[in-house]
């Protein structure tokens, strides 16, 4: 009754159009979307939408000639390609298998009796805000073979450190490794959250019940942050398929083609001009991405209902 | 059990010490010593102390680049943000308060964006035919597109904590839509809105991909550009490319230092509703 009344003075204001007049009725009119939606549906949705047509052509900026499945056929040929996409594969999983583990134990321990816990908390966290082309430049040189102070100080303890970048074998894990050092303090963040929202009273009770450390962390906490490790799984799952800018700035994908994987995949076949070919990557990661986290976010977050 | 836990402490300083705190260190450090020391990689303190020399060198090299550098990063941050906090906030309000048979759409075309990534060269296709590509209103416009995800859910989730008691007081009183949104609805924001500018500022300043592909050429470079390049031209000046990674690291830690709480905020509650 009250919005009926107060709409007649706007009302007068608009055309005496029917629907003219039902829009304005709503105090939440559908035009606030419009300006998000026109940035967004012409820089995102086009691109995305017609980047499959594209990937099926041969494409310069100018012009572009449809040609099938060719780029396809090339990328899942071209064996420099498809370790690309067994790089970027290994890169997630890792990346997301050591933000985890590693997350929820700094979690249990920042969230644990100990003394500075505030210091330690920031300086587990830092690393996520600073630029990831600063950490990755910082890093080439800490994994420097000869000089650098990694090895430098595992030849102190009388290890002799592999050469981490140029190695064949090692390059891919050694960037996901500083991958973790950068983004484990937002997994461990959100674990955080998960554990302080934790009754008090379960813990006491548990230990009431005669419950150790290893009980609470087994019985409550790991049952209880789950919706948490959902979100970090799914979360560093997404950041490392798509990941670019560190492996960019520390390897190029090198040694060879070792360190490549689908993001810089299309940058490269983007600077020698073969657009078509990049988009097919596109195409690529997005399947990828899409084949891998909706399935997992369905199923990790239904086993979450029935429990 | 005290004992316990100061062992554990020490041994968690320790630690961190060596994981997180050295490496920053080793950039400080690098950043200050002469060229010849700081060829030598190690960590080591410096013996001849030269921050100032070093700034300036790393500041006037290639005609002041890391000046207009910094100018373009923040005309690109400023900008961005100020218009994603605006659009986002606009379509958060509308998604949390009306249910409608778009709703479901949006809430789709919200999370797609979470997750697909962006493809490139129809981006740059697009950008060109509407004559944005290499300019900065179309870098500003590819930040704010790429963003609005997480903004949006942000706000959504804020919005849903205000009574709508408060609008239709509002309505009441003869407000519009528009007077509504602005007047009442966006000043109750504000602790979020400073949330998402915190957030969203360091990850445009940070962003290296999009001005990369988006925004090439020296006379429109941002930070990133500027310390990638540098790094493939100063190979024997390590305490430059140090200097230059110390300054970039300055904003954010600014940045953490003043707003500490509302990062962990917003990163926490954007990923969890993500």
């Amino acid at each position: 009754m009250a919005t009926s009344t107060v709409h007649r003075p706007a009302r007068t204001r608009e055309p005496v159009s029917a629907a003219a007049r039902r829009r304005a009725k709503s105090p939440y009119p559908h035009w606030f979307y419009l300006p998000a939606a026109v940035v967004y549906g012409v820089l995102f949705i086009v691109p995305t939408v017609t980047s499959f047509y594209f990937s099926l052509t041969r494409w310069s900026i100018f012009d572009s000639k449809f040609i099938g499945f060719d780029n396809y056929v090339l990328f899942f040929r071209e064996p420099a390609l498809v370790s690309g996409l067994v790089h970027t594969l290994i890169y997630a999983v890792v990346t997301s298998g050591l933000k985890v583990v590693l997350g929820l134990l700094l979690a249990v321990l920042l969230t644990s009796q100990i003394v500075a816990r505030g210091y330690l908390r920031s300086v587990v966290f830092f690393p996520v805000l600073v630029s990831t082309i600063g950490v990755g430049l910082t890093f080439t040189v800490l994994m420097n073979p000869e000089r650098g102070l990694i090895n430098q100080s595992l030849a102190v303890l009388g290890i002799d450190g592999p050469g981490w970048l140029t190695d064949p074998s090692y390059a891919l894990l050694s960037v996901a490794l500083v991958d973790v050092w950068k983004g484990v303090g937002l997994a461990t963040l959100i674990y955080i959250a998960g554990i302080v929202s934790i009754p008090q009273e379960y813990f006491e009770a548990a230990r009431v019940d005669g419950a150790g450390a290893w009980d609470s962390f087994r019985r409550i906490i790991l049952p209880l942050a789950r919706s948490a490790t959902v979100t970090v799984v799914i979360l560093s799952l997404i950041g490392g398929l798509r990941s670019f800018d560190l492996i960019w700035a520390m390897t190029r994908g090198g040694p060879g083609f070792t360190s490549d994987v689908i993001a810089s995949v299309i940058y490269k076949q983007y600077q020698a001009g073969f657009y078509g070919l990049s988009t097919a990557g596109n195409v690529v990661l997005f399947a990828v991405v899409t084949a891998i986290v909706l399935p997992l976010s369905r199923f990790l977050n239904r086993r979450e209902v029935e429990l | 059990m005290t004992r316990k836990n100061h062992l554990l402490s020490a041994v968690a300083i320790g630690l961190s010490v060596v994981v997180f705190v050295v490496p920053f260190a080793f950039i400080v450090l690098t950043a200050v010593k002469d060229q010849q020391q700081a060829s030598l990689l190690d960590f080591s303190w410096p013996a001849h102390f030269q921050p100032v020399r070093n700034f300036i060198d790393v500041v006037e090299a290639r005609d002041y680049m890391l000046i207009i550098a910094f100018i373009n990063s923040t005309i690109l941050t400023a900008a961005s943000v100020a218009v994603l906090v605006v659009l986002s906030a606009m379509v958060a309000f509308v998604l949390q308060r009306r249910r409608t048979r778009w709703t479901g759409l949006i809430n789709f075309m919200v999370l797609a964006g979470l997750i697909i990534p962006p493809a490139v060269v129809p981006t740059i296709w697009v950008l060109q035919k509407l004559g944005l590509f290499r300019t900065m209103p179309g870098l500003i416009m590819i930040e704010v597109a790429f963003g609005l995800s997480f903004c949006v859910l942000l706000f959504r989730a804020f919005i849903s904590t205000i009574p709508r008691e408060l609008d239709e007081a509002a309505i009441i009183d003869g407000a519009g839509p528009l007077r509504l949104f602005f007047r009442v609805i966006l000043p109750l924001l504000r602790s979020v809105i400073v949330t998402v500018v915190v957030v969203q500022s360091v990850f445009v300043f940070n962003d290296f991909t999009n001005p990369l592909y988006f925004l090439p050429g020296d006379e429109n470079a941002t930070v990133q550009l500027t310390l990638y390049n540098f790094s493939s031209q100063f190979t024997t000046q390590y305490n430059l490319l140090f200097m230059n990674i110390l300054l970039i690291t300055i904003p954010p830690l600014i940045m953490f230092l003043f707003f500490n709480r509302r990062i962990v905020a917003g990163m926490t509650a954007g990923a969890i509703k993500g």
